[in-house]
């Protein structure tokens, strides 16, 4: 019941970070991609704020590897490299830089009510259900 | 520079390294958000459990807008993409951070607070993939 209570504030301390950091505002995320025009910083600082914290909670997670609860932490490994990582992440940064939206702003531009950000969490849903179902399979 | 925020995206950013830490010390979950979504639409035989977390983290980003509304007035999400262009760029996202494991947050935070070389090398792509594609966007086409 604790955990379950954590992980919905969890969800809610996420969303009002990336509204209060500007990051669910795709013109913003675009300033910073905009490295030649007129650059916007910002995203870089809400990169190291949330590294910032996250460093410390990752540290105990992984000396523990166990939670609060003492229920075992599986983290996935650091150093498997493969084309897969490479050109996927590339992909994923063309999209981003397309709608200036990614995954989390997205879903939190869904919950105020974009019609926009609707239009693409589902392009997003598809996209995920075709890399799972379709091209892992046919690979 | 003028769009420049260094206070409040410092402080936003505290706030997702705080929940990414609540989620790993409390659940043992990592907070990347393209996988806890992907996960949702595992159907076969999947245990409650694989959603539940899932659901409630969710949940908690689709209500965050109207909480923070109700203390101060919610920021406008200004976008200039067109529907067919937001479509696009959902698929990309979607497929490409399945394929590549990750977004901004598995990867751009909660691997790097982890120092892991795997998300370094997937910050790094991502990124100079949205530089050069948002150049070709406003510069060039």
């Amino acid at each position: 019941m604790m955990k379950n209570m954590n992980t919905l504030i969890a969800g809610i301390i996420f969303g009002i970070g990336l509204i209060l950091s500007g990051m669910t505002n795709p013109s913003k995320v675009i300033g910073f991609l905009d490295i030649t025009g007129n650059w916007d910083p910002s995203l870089a600082f809400v990169m190291v704020g949330a590294i910032l914290v996250g460093f410390f909670g990752f540290r105990r997670a992984e000396k523990t590897n166990t939670t609060l609860f003492n229920e075992p932490i599986h983290l996935p490994g650091k150093s498997h490299i493969n084309k897969e990582l490479i050109i996927g992440s590339f992909l994923f940064g063309a999209g981003w830089a397309l709608a200036g939206f990614c995954p989390g702003p997205a879903i939190v531009a869904l919950g105020a009510g974009y019609k926009e950000a609707l239009i693409f969490v589902i392009a997003m849903l598809l996209g995920m259900l075709i890399h799972d179902n379709l091209y892992e399979k046919l690979k | 520079m003028e769009n420049f925020t260094p206070i409040q995206s410092l402080i936003g950013g505290l706030l997702i390294g705080l929940s990414a830490s609540i989620l790993i010390l409390s659940s043992g979950k990592v907070a990347g958000i393209s996988g806890i979504v992907a996960g949702l639409m595992q159907f076969k035989n999947t245990p409650k459990e694989h959603y539940l977390w899932r659901v409630l983290f969710i949940a908690g980003l689709l209500i965050s807008s109207a909480l923070y509304a109700l203390f101060t007035p919610l920021p406008v999400s200004e976008i200039s993409a067109s529907y067919s262009t937001l479509l696009i760029a959902g698929l990309l996202v979607g497929f490409g951070t399945r394929m590549g494991s990750g977004c901004t947050s598995g990867h751009g935070i909660c691997g790097l607070s982890r120092l892991s070389l795997r998300s370094l090398l997937a910050t790094i792509s991502f990124m100079l993939s949205g530089f050069v594609v948002t150049y070709v966007l406003i510069h060039v086409i």
